[in-house]
């Protein structure tokens, strides 16, 4: 295999959990949902899906798989959950409710892979490695490209299709633009809709966290994900929330983290240089949009 | 000392922090704008504070955390106040930034391995008479100077809030900014600001992080004390001093981790270390419909 081939390859890797929690991150913001927990989502996803791949697979066998993606969007869900009925019940914010889930998490992952889940020599913070036949199969042989990118872009297909073409998408983006219009002229149950779309994007989220263990990682530990669900918020910004442009925008991501990287190996340049450029990128076109909104209401009146 | 003094201790060394972060906070919020960025000026503050003190004076390097603090907040202002973006997306982009911009500043001034690196710490000083108050003169009187000066702040926030014109204007500001500006005052300029006092105050949060407590800087040692401030805010019904009790209670609920490991339980210490987090979701829920938050808070009237 060229080297090249293997940049882009580790690059694409590398968009694939920022294009799904990029999507989980778009669904929640056109829901009208300020969810930033893509995070603590992707990390209990990564916790459900490794647990279940453990105990399960000697008895499910070649499809523990599946079922190890589907606890991940249950786990994500929950952990989500959390937050919405709080936000619905309590109406605590939710920006600052999913921020704490996400360091419970982190803090979470932390006790099991030195608890429970560690692995059975008791030496090393991590889970036993997944077996081969409970991994994600590889897209390009000799690659580690996996499937998970394949999954993401057809998510962002069918969410793209959803905004568009079904009622419950108008329905949410009826919310996100404006509850009260929403309730009063559309007759939309606002608070149920918030409630699901924000269950929705944590078990996006979620499957993500299951995607990265079983296409990746192969196992549980601390820092499994380097922000993935905070770099979510600048992919999803700059594709202007549309799903389509989070496949290009997440690839961008993906592609200035492996370069980071590649430089801090090379150059010992810093590899926050990334996250620095991602949230200046996020300043710019927030600053960027609401100016030229300011125009079009200037020119209006 | 004893277990439960040590608790007490604890408490109000863990609440130092985040009661500045929450006071600035509660002005920021009461004139109509919420600063997600705030962990972001702690980060900040925190970095400033020790590239600062490490000229050698403690004092420098908690004016350098109010430098860093008040320029983070700076950029706030101008995106949010001026600009008009959406202040809930440019705070958490700017703490994103600031997070990512100190790890980066650190690691190339001093190395990915700079974990040696020291900076003269604020020494306790007891403040005579008090010190010897029983049961808790210790916790309150025996601490770093700067937990003193918040000691002076909270009142003197509170004086300023409820009882000048110009706290009136920045609550006015918070309810609705079109009647203040209807009133001839500036509510704009007011809100700048605002903003600039809570990001000094954010700033000198991480500078107690790091000069009084830490000694050292680390990546992200800001560990998500900008959103609990914002939390406390909530929890103290945007009032300083309620703000200022919710942040001793915060405190006193991190310090019960001490309490327990010095009673020598054998639960897993990522069970304390998640504790704050949990209790600041426990808190939010438990005040629910119990606060009222201004009215204006986070949008400009004319914006949907």
């Amino acid at each position: 295999m060229g080297a090249e081939l293997a940049l882009v390859t580790d690059a694409l890797v590398r968009a694939t959990p920022l294009m799904i929690t990029g999507l989980a991150v778009a669904l929640a913001f056109r829901g009208g949902v300020f969810n930033i927990g893509a995070e603590g989502q992707l990390l209990v996803g990564a916790i459900a899906a490794t647990a279940v791949t453990l105990a399960g697979h000697s008895i499910l066998g070649r499809g523990v798989v599946f079922v190890a993606l589907g606890a991940a969007a249950v786990a994500g869900g929950f952990w989500a959950a959390i937050a919405a009925e709080l936000r619905r019940r309590f109406h605590v914010l939710e920006i600052i409710s999913t921020i704490m889930l996400n360091f419970v998490a982190i803090h979470l992952v932390s006790f099991l892979v030195r608890g429970p889940l560690q692995e059975p020599t008791h030496i090393y913070p991590q889970t036993e490695s997944l077996p081969a036949m409970a991994r994600l199969p590889i897209l390009i042989p000799g690659s580690r490209l996996h499937f998970g990118f394949a999954l993401g872009v057809l998510t962002a297909f069918a969410l793209s299709w959803m905004f568009r073409r079904t009622a419950i998408g108008f329905r949410i983006r009826s919310v996100g633009a404006s509850p009260l219009a929403a309730f009063t002229a559309g007759r939309i149950d606002v608070s149920r809709n918030s409630f699901l779309v924000f269950l929705c994007s944590g078990a996006l989220a979620g499957i993500a966290g299951g995607i990265e263990v079983t296409g990746v990682t192969f196992a549980l530990y601390e820092n499994l994900s380097p922000g993935y669900g905070y770099t979510a918020i600048a992919v999803a910004l700059i594709a202007g929330l549309n799903p389509l442009g989070i496949i290009a925008s997440g690839i961008f991501f993906g592609t200035l983290e492996t370069g980071a990287s590649a430089l801090q190996r090379e150059f010992a340049v810093p590899s926050s240089l990334a996250s620095v450029v991602e949230a200046a990128l996020i300043i710019a076109v927030l600053t960027l949009t609401a100016v030229r909104n300011r125009r079009v209401l200037e020119r209006a009146s | 000392m004893s277990a439960f003094e040590a608790f007490l201790e604890g408490a109000v060394r863990t609440a130092t922090p985040l009661a500045f972060a929450a006071l600035g906070e509660t002005v920021v919020e009461r004139c109509g704008v919420i600063n997600i960025g705030l962990e972001g000026a702690i980060i900040a503050g925190a970095f400033g504070g020790f590239v600062a003190a490490g000229s050698g004076s403690i004092w420098l390097g908690m004016i350098g955390s109010a430098v860093a603090g008040i320029l983070v907040a700076a950029a706030f202002a101008i995106i949010t106040i001026r600009v008009r973006a959406d202040q809930i997306i440019t705070g958490t982009a700017i703490s994103l930034f600031c997070l990512g911009l100190t790890a980066m500043l650190y690691q190339q001034l001093y190395g990915a391995t700079g974990a040696a690196l020291s900076i003269p710490t604020m020494a306790t000083t007891e403040v005579p008479v008090l010190v010897s108050i029983p049961f808790f003169g210790k916790a309150l009187f025996a601490q770093p100077s700067i937990t003193y000066v918040l000691y002076l702040i909270v009142p003197m926030v509170w004086w300023w809030m409820y009882h000048t014109h110009a706290g009136l204007a920045v609550r006015a500001t918070g309810e609705d900014p079109r009647a203040v500006i209807a009133a001839g005052i500036p509510a704009r300029r007011i809100q700048v600001w605002c903003v600039l006092f809570g990001g000094a105050m954010g700033g000198i949060a991480g500078g107690v992080l790091v000069i009084a407590q830490a000694g050292s800087f680390a990546e992200g040692m800001s560990a998500g004390r900008g959103f609990i401030a914002i939390a406390i805010v909530v929890l103290g019904r945007w009032h300083p001093l309620g703000v200022a009790a919710a942040a001793l209670i915060f405190g006193a609920a991190s310090a019960l981790q001490y309490f327990f490991q010095a009673l020598g339980w054998p639960v897993p210490y990522q069970l304390f270390l998640a504790l704050p987090y949990v209790l600041t979701l426990c808190g939010l829920a438990g005040i629910a419909g119990k606060a009222v938050a201004p009215a204006s808070l986070g949008r400009w009237p004319d914006q949907t």
